[in-house]
């Protein structure tokens, strides 16, 4: 079985970002970025279910700039096995992803595709179950577990209540929660081996997708700031405060 | 405009969620119908009828929505969606798993999260874990959006009179099945409808230390939540975590105990009226957005503060 994965390119957690002072959106000019966290995630799943025998081959997908290309070959060093790149300038929504990520399973016939469940950017949480849709497959969203029965795959979910599992017919789509492994770090030696690992290569006209934007954005403001409070030096002040002056309790 | 609100609910009654949902499709000016899917002799439907400014109740009661799969729920949203200009969820994990689908399958995009209806077609919402707030217009002619729960006012529950409707269950897609929940339940009150909310992280040390956090939150009647540090360590499960990938919450009172202050929790609290932080960090983020910040070690400050209410009471 092969195993389609899904990498975006995204600004990375620890920076703090800046909205542009003209409203026209966040500044990521000279700003670290990396694999969306999550992504991480589904390529580590995916690998060790190749090392399990569960998967004969791991392909990792990304889609964007040129830039993408760095996220694709952290993608390799981690194990995968190979890399697709789809390339456009074009700012890509989660409907858009979703329908270029089902060209690329048409031509690949996976078994699996593993998704993260949301980029931490557009903080969606879409592309996985719009994939799925697409595709007629069954969807195991923000999974923290995934086991194998037979020819159906059981997936357990985080859900508001507590876990949940579902059980899908294959190929499916699965995308996932932070609980569903550790990522791995890449060595040294596996991102040397991965320079020579394999990416193909296409752009949306080569798979046949309209990828122009349906949402317009038309500003982006930074929310109103909480003003910091005061210190209390004691638990007595504290409750006087949320009695006397807070009114909470 | 028409708008479907597709319900949330155990088969007794609509889950909380679904009534702020209710607001925000009113607030897009016209009609507000609900889809009620489930298995439910007809309970969770009629309380949906009860719901103020809702007009229609759409009742599909059968042993297949008992426990739906977001694959069958989406093949009967399917064949109601052209009725309708918007068709909205609240933004739960329920939610967020059955309305990308379904607008995939109608060809439109979809607005998650949203925190502020400005016009028919233009919403607004946060990206960046809560960082920038974008206002977004959408070209589709169907709207399918997820609402967040704590921007929009619950629709009363009670005093409403909107029309019943049966519709038949339509075939399972055969993709997916429910095979189990494993729910932790509780007695405290609901995390994201919670009054006040007391909150624990990785200072907690063990899921034992944990019981200091619900001894406090149990004087203050209050849900018990927790950083992703927390929930990764295995102190408490997962439904506590509050950020931008788990819950968001805005209760009156937000103590948050051993807990820095990452931007990714940050982002699932700030919006709290009064925030409380207990941190032995001087320094820690989490002071920057607290109205009252306590700096003390929390085995002690937090067991102190909970005797000193319990003698107050
Ligand atoms: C993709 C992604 C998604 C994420 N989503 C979320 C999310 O939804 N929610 C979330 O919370 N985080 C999320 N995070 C994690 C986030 O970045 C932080 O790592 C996390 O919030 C830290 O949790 P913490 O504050 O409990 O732990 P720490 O940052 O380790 O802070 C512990 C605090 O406890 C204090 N402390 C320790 N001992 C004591 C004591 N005895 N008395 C008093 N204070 C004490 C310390 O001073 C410190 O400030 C996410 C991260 C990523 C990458
Ligand atoms: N441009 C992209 N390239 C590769 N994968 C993507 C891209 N956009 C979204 N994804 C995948 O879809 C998941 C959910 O993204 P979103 O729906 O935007 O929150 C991400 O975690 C990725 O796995």
């Amino acid at each position: 079985m092969k195993v389609l994965v899904a990498v975006k390119r995204v600004v990375d957690f620890n920076v703090k970002i800046r909205v542009k002072a003209d409203g026209t959106g966040v500044d990521t000019a000279n700003v670290k970025m990396s694999m969306n966290p999550f992504d991480e995630i589904a390529n580590e799943e995916a690998i060790r279910l190749k090392e399990s025998g569960k998967a004969t081959e791991v392909v990792a997908v990304s889609l964007g700039e040129a830039k993408c290309q760095e996220t694709l070959r952290t993608a390799l060093a981690m194990g995968a096995d190979r890399g697709i790149h789809v390339e456009t300038d074009v700012e890509l929504q989660p409907l858009a992803v979703a329908k270029l990520l089902r060209a690329v399973a048409l031509r690949e016939q996976p078994g699996l595709v593993i998704l993260g469940k949301q980029a931490i950017d557009d903080d969606a949480n879409q592309t996985g179950q719009m994939l799925a849709a697409l595709l007629g497959w069954p969807q195991g969203t923000f999974a923290s577990k995934l086991e194998f029965k037979g020819d159906q795959l059981e997936v357990t979910r985080e859900v508001d209540t507590g876990l949940e599992r579902v059980v899908l017919k294959l190929p499916a789509v699965v995308t996932c929660d932070l609980r569903l492994n550790e990522p791995r770090y890449a060595s040294l030696p596996n991102i040397m081996k991965a320079k020579r690992k394999p990416i193909d290569h296409l752009t949306p006209d080569d798979l046949g997708v309209d990828v122009t934007p349906r949402l317009r954005t038309l500003r982006v403001e930074e929310p109103a700031k909480r003003q910091a409070g005061v210190k209390v030096a004691s638990v007595e002040e504290l409750i006087d405060k949320l009695r006397g002056e807070a009114k909470v309790i | 405009m028409r708008a479907l609100v597709l319900a949330e609910h155990d088969n007794r009654q609509l889950a909380p969620a679904t009534l702020h949902a209710v607001s925000a499709a009113a607030a897009l000016g016209g009609e507000v119908d609900i889809l009620v899917a489930g298995e439910s002799g007809d309970q969770a439907a009629t309380a949906a009828t009860k719901v103020q400014g809702v007009a229609r109740v759409i009742a599909v009661d059968d042993a297949a929505y008992a426990e739906p799969v977001a694959e069958d729920l989406v093949a009967l949203l399917q064949t109601m969606a052209a009725d309708y200009d918007a068709i909205l969820a609240a933004s739960t994990t329920f939610g967020k798993n059955v309305m990308p689908r379904l607008a995939a399958l109608l060809d439109v995009a979809q607005l998650s999260d949203i925190v502020a209806v400005e016009g028919p077609d233009t919403f607004k919402r946060y990206v960046y874990a809560g960082n920038a707030l974008a206002t977004v217009q959408t070209s589709d002619a169907t709207k399918v959006m997820t609402v967040r729960v704590t921007a929009f006012e619950a629709a009363p529950s009670e005093g409403g009179s909107a029309a019943l409707e049966r519709r038949q269950p339509v075939p399972s897609t055969g993709l997916a099945r429910f095979a189990g929940r494993d729910a932790s339940g509780g007695e405290r009150p609901e995390l994201t409808s919670a009054r006040i909310v007391v909150s624990g992280g990785r200072g907690m040390g063990s899921s034992e230390n944990f019981r200091i956090i619900e001894a406090l939150a149990d004087v203050l009647g209050a849900a018990v939540g927790a950083s992703r540090a927390a929930v990764d360590a295995g102190y408490v499960p997962n439904e506590y975590q509050v950020g931008q990938t788990g819950k968001i919450v805005a209760p009156d009172l937000y103590v948050a105990v051993g807990i820095s202050g990452a931007i990714q929790h940050l982002a699932g609290m700030k919006d709290s009226k009064v925030i409380v932080a207990i941190n032995k960090d001087e320094e820690a983020p989490i002071f920057q957005v607290a109205d009252y910040g306590l700096v003390a070690d929390l085995f002690t400050a937090v067991p102190a503060l909970t005797e000193a209410l319990k003698k107050a009471s």
